[in-house]
């Protein structure tokens, strides 16, 4: 393979293993148990940055990311679940800082729009295809009709075709 | 035969909405995300004023008048872009203009306003962003109009010009103006 063609998957790779990246140290944020850093490093990945919008609080170099994680970790610290920490957030800048937006009416286009595209697509190719089937025959011109008999006729026994 | 006009008309139908769709997508700034503090009452704060050191004020202030709180910053070029229009809003139109000077340092802060002139009637200063997440402020400029019952009534994001305070925000201060 040449050099080039080696590159793309070696970017992939790269992509994969910094999909987990942090934007912070953990000197800044200690904790006492992994069980905890594993918790701040899964919520933090769960919520957006306002400012750089894909990417995501752990991961964000912004200033405000910088804030809001301080502010996650300073509730984390004073015993908030990860449910109170979110609700916190979600109420002062709106549904877009999780990455997961939750079901709720507004959003029933987002989470089922595709299912039901599919579904109707689906419909609408089994109703062609199923038209498909049965158009050959109807379309058969009498003269056709009538080659046909003429055929079956001088093979002999009408209802056993010749081979 | 109708039924194969239907058959080329319902795709090119199809398309021809989602081709809007996406089109009128392409209009909308990602960057302005709705704020859910609008219809909700301002967050109770105090913080120290920008122009008095030392000097706590409340957000209880703000009660009774129609007020436009406005998040701004010296590093923020955005800002010095809308200056001259809140000062010029403060000066003709009587609607009382307050600054929340958000992440900045006072001296440059003073600074701006020293140069471009000062419309705020206070300023709130909030060097660490302990109420700007409470208020839901991502970025700088963002403007709030709260009503004399202090509920927020509508969020700008971005600069206010001419047009924009004419055709965004003067409709919903008239409306909760107090009347006589």
């Amino acid at each position: 393979m040449s050099p080039r063609r080696l590159l793309a998957p070696a970017l992939l790779a790269a992509m994969i293993a910094g999909g987990g990246a942090t934007a912070f140290t953990l000197q800044e944020f200690s904790f006492d148990t992994p069980a905890q850093e594993q918790s701040f490093r899964d919520l933090t990945s769960k919520l957006r940055c306002l400012v750089c919008q894909n990417e995501s609080l752990a991961a964000s170099q912004s200033d405000l990311a910088q804030d809001l994680r301080k502010e996650v970790y300073a509730m984390m610290r004073a015993g908030k679940s990860q449910a109170e920490i979110t609700t916190f957030l979600v109420d002062r800048y709106g549904d877009f800082v999780l990455y997961e937006p939750p079901v709720k009416p507004s959003t029933y286009l987002l989470w089922f729009g595709p299912f039901a595209l599919v579904a109707i697509s689906g419909f609408f190719l089994l109703r062609a295809l199923r038209r498909q089937g049965t158009v050959p025959a109807q379309t058969l011109s009498a003269a056709d009709q009538a080659r046909i008999e003429q055929l079956l006729a001088a093979s002999g026994d009408p209802k056993e075709p010749a081979k | 035969m109708a039924g194969s006009t239907t058959r080329y008309l319902v795709p090119l139908g199809a398309f021809l909405a989602l081709a809007a769709l996406l089109f009128y997508g392409l209009g909308l700034d990602p960057g302005k995300v709705p704020s859910p503090l609008v219809d909700k009452p301002l967050p109770a704060f105090e913080l120290e004023s920008l122009k008095e050191p030392g000097k706590l004020i409340s957000s209880a202030a703000l009660k009774g008048k129609v007020s436009l709180v406005n998040v701004w910053a010296s590093w923020c070029p955005s800002c010095r872009q809308e200056h001259a229009q809140l000062v010029r809003v403060a000066r003709e139109s009587g609607v009382q203009v307050v600054g929340f000077n958000w992440k900045d340092e006072r001296a440059a802060a003073l600074e701006m306003l020293h140069r471009f002139g000062d419309p705020y009637a206070m300023i709130f200063y909030d060097p660490t962003n302990k109420v700007g997440i409470d208020l839901g402020v991502y970025g700088a400029p963002e403007t709030f109009i709260v009503d004399p019952a202090g509920i927020i009534r509508h969020k700008r994001i971005g600069p206010i010009d001419d047009q924009v305070w004419r055709d965004e925000m003067l409709p919903v201060i008239t409306k909760y103006t107090p009347k006589g």
